[in-house]
């Protein structure tokens, strides 16, 4: 079912959007994204030269472990959020594949574009995912997910050597690109990409809980979304 | 050389070292020093010294495309064996164009032969790729194009090896926009095994090594995916490199003379590609173990890997993106979208805001001008 528009008069009961894996998984997720982001950024450009004495120091050896570990994890929730794409509620498979087929996606997306670029006077009320904001988390954080998984994957590869489970999974990575630089430099888009997803998608949630006519960061919390007139 | 070679009487490497005068001690040291190379183990040694004592030597077939001969160049001076050893006793180069001395015709010749006599039973090593623009007559050998050469060694030879990066992957002369077609010899050989040992030059241990091991166990060394043997590029250069505690203490070269550089601090600022570059350079050494680059204060260029060229710039960490502007690289185009993004959102805001302002300053008008 996915998005379906709600009548733009009269009080509407409260409904339950995300189910408590979804949000567990949301709440992770964007705490494991700020970590790999920041150590993602500073492996690539660190900070300057840390002085004392190199056996006492360990900045990079921290921040690559933030990193690794984090970004493990990351997989792991992805994948576990692939899951429940199929297990979970009528809108947990939205996120990965929008019903763009339907015409109520459709009309519910020009809506929404009209209603950013403040031709409607109403807010549109809704059940399910935000058209507009399912297209960028499609192509802003899913596609990149997917991609800095893999890629990030091939490289640990490349650290834990011909021999490991790495490398037998994602080995092929090396073969499309031949030079493992152009890991780094996907992986380092898929970075901005997710800078990017970061700064859209907070400021979308939050103007639409401001503005709007519905409760969405709270919705993220409790998993009910309330309506205003 | 190709007296030995041609005789009917099966003669054995361990045979010519010796009329070379290479005492068997000295004979056994060899095969003990590339055991060790090898990594075979303990026994490695004894069955290096039988294989070489029992094996009729193998011909190896040199060819040179189109290249810039430094794959030779670092070959001779290969001090594991030594390179005289090497070229006169161990194998039997039979044709070298830019080592042997004969010239001309009977020198071409000696390739015709080596292929009647020994179909399917000798060793084609290439240096330099094959330029297919312009039907191949940028690399003229013999007064024909370098291709037809090929062909007819190749089809015949029992594996090939691709020596350096040029053979093996292109390198500067199939570097972007590659006008000459350079083609790497993986790409034009079928049915016979090829071996990539990439590098610019190779390693001269790497390139003996390699050839030891296959012509005295009579079969390829282990491949990875990109054919290259895994014995010596199985692990990247920063995975070995002795100022990698350096890296992981976030010590770095942040200008070139600065004091780091004194210290030897890690050259990854300044675009050091030894986290990218599968070679052998900081366990072997070049000239004998003496130094390799990141030893002598510069950046690996990772010039063993595919299209190094065209990943530059060289010493710079990140790799530009000219699709974007000539000096551009991930970071600016990744912050050009993050700053646009948000003065969008900025700018959105802003106007919301206002809107909201205005909406409400009519409302509250009309909620005095009616009061319901």
């Amino acid at each position: 079912m996915g998005y379906q528009r709600l009548p733009d008069d009269g009080d509407l009961p409260p409904q339950r959007i995300f189910d408590w894996p979804c949000r567990a998984w949301h709440w992770i997720n964007a705490l494991l994204v700020v970590v790999l982001i920041v150590s993602g950024y500073l492996i690539g450009t660190p900070l300057p030269s840390s002085s004392g004495d190199t056996s006492s120091l360990y900045v990079m050896g921290w921040l690559r472990f933030a990193h690794l570990a984090s970004g493990q994890l990351f997989a792991l929730g992805f994948l576990f959020r692939v899951y429940w794409a199929f297990n979970g509620n009528q809108y947990s498979w939205q996120l990965f594949l929008p019903t763009f087929w339907k015409k109520s996606w459709t009309d519910g997306f020009w809506a929404q574009i009209k209603w950013n670029l403040l031709l409607l006077k109403l807010a549109p009320r809704y059940v399910g995912l935000n058209p507009v904001a399912n297209v960028i988390m499609l192509v802003l954080f899913v596609l990149p997910s997917l991609l800095t998984i893999l890629t990030g994957f091939a490289m640990l590869a490349e650290v834990t050597g011909h021999d490991s489970w790495q490398y037998f999974c994602f080995g092929w990575m090396v073969s499309i690109f031949g030079n493992t630089l152009d890991l780094h430099l996907l992986h380092r888009l898929c970075l901005w990409a997710l800078v990017c997803f970061t700064m859209s998608h907070i400021y979308i949630a939050i103007r639409e809980d401001a503005v709007g006519r519905q409760t969405m960061v709270s919705t993220m919390l409790s998993g009910i979304r309330q309506y205003r007139r | 050389m190709s007296i030995l070679t041609r005789s009917k009487r099966v003669i054995t490497t361990a045979e010519v070292m010796e009329s070379r005068g290479i005492n068997r001690r000295e004979f056994l040291g060899f095969c003990s020093m590339m055991a060790v190379m090898l990594g075979l183990g303990p026994e490695g040694s004894g069955k290096i010294a039988q294989a070489m004592e029992v094996k009729p030597r193998v011909p190896v077939l040199w060819l040179h495309g189109l290249e810039c001969t430094c794959c030779s160049e670092s070959f001779i001076r290969s001090s594991h064996p030594q390179a005289s050893d090497v070229i006169l006793s161990m194998i039997s180069l039979d044709y070298d164009d830019t080592l042997m001395a004969a010239a001309g015709d009977q020198a071409e010749a000696i390739v015709d032969e080596i292929i009647r006599d020994y179909k399917g039973n000798y060793i084609l090593a290439v240096e330099g790729n094959v330029p297919l623009a312009h039907d191949g007559w940028n690399c003229i050998v013999g007064g024909r194009p370098f291709k037809s050469r090929l062909q007819e060694t190749a089809r015949h030879a029992k594996a090939i090896i691709a020596w350096g990066t040029c053979a093996a992957f292109g390198c500067v002369q199939a570097a972007r926009p590659n006008p000459t077609q350079a083609t790497p010899i993986s790409q034009l050989v079928e049915h016979v095994p090829v071996i990539n040992v990439p590098g610019c030059p190779p390693i001269a241990e790497v390139m003996t090594g390699i050839l030891t091991y296959m012509l005295t166990f009579d079969r390829l060394p282990d491949l990875d995916r990109q054919r290259r043997p895994k014995m010596f590029y199985g692990q990247r250069i920063h995975d070995k490199c002795y100022r990698r505690a350096h890296f992981d203490a976030g010590q770095f070269v942040e200008s070139w003379d600065d004091e780091g550089a004194r210290q030897g601090y890690c050259l990854y600022k300044l675009g050091c590609r030894g986290p990218t570059t599968y070679n052998a350079c900081s366990t072997i050494g070049w000239n004998d173990g003496v130094s390799f680059p990141i030893k002598s204060g510069a950046p690996c260029m990772g010039c063993s890997e595919e299209g190094f060229w065209d990943r530059g710039p060289f010493y710079e960490r990140l790799q530009g993106m000219q699709q974007f502007g000539i000096e551009s690289n991930a970071d600016m185009v990744g912050k050009a979208a993050a700053v646009g993004i948000g003065a969008a959102v900025g700018a959105h805001m802003a106007v919301s805001v206002a809107k909201k302002a205005l909406q409400g300053r009519k409302d509250n008008a009309s909620d005095e001008g009616n009061p319901s």
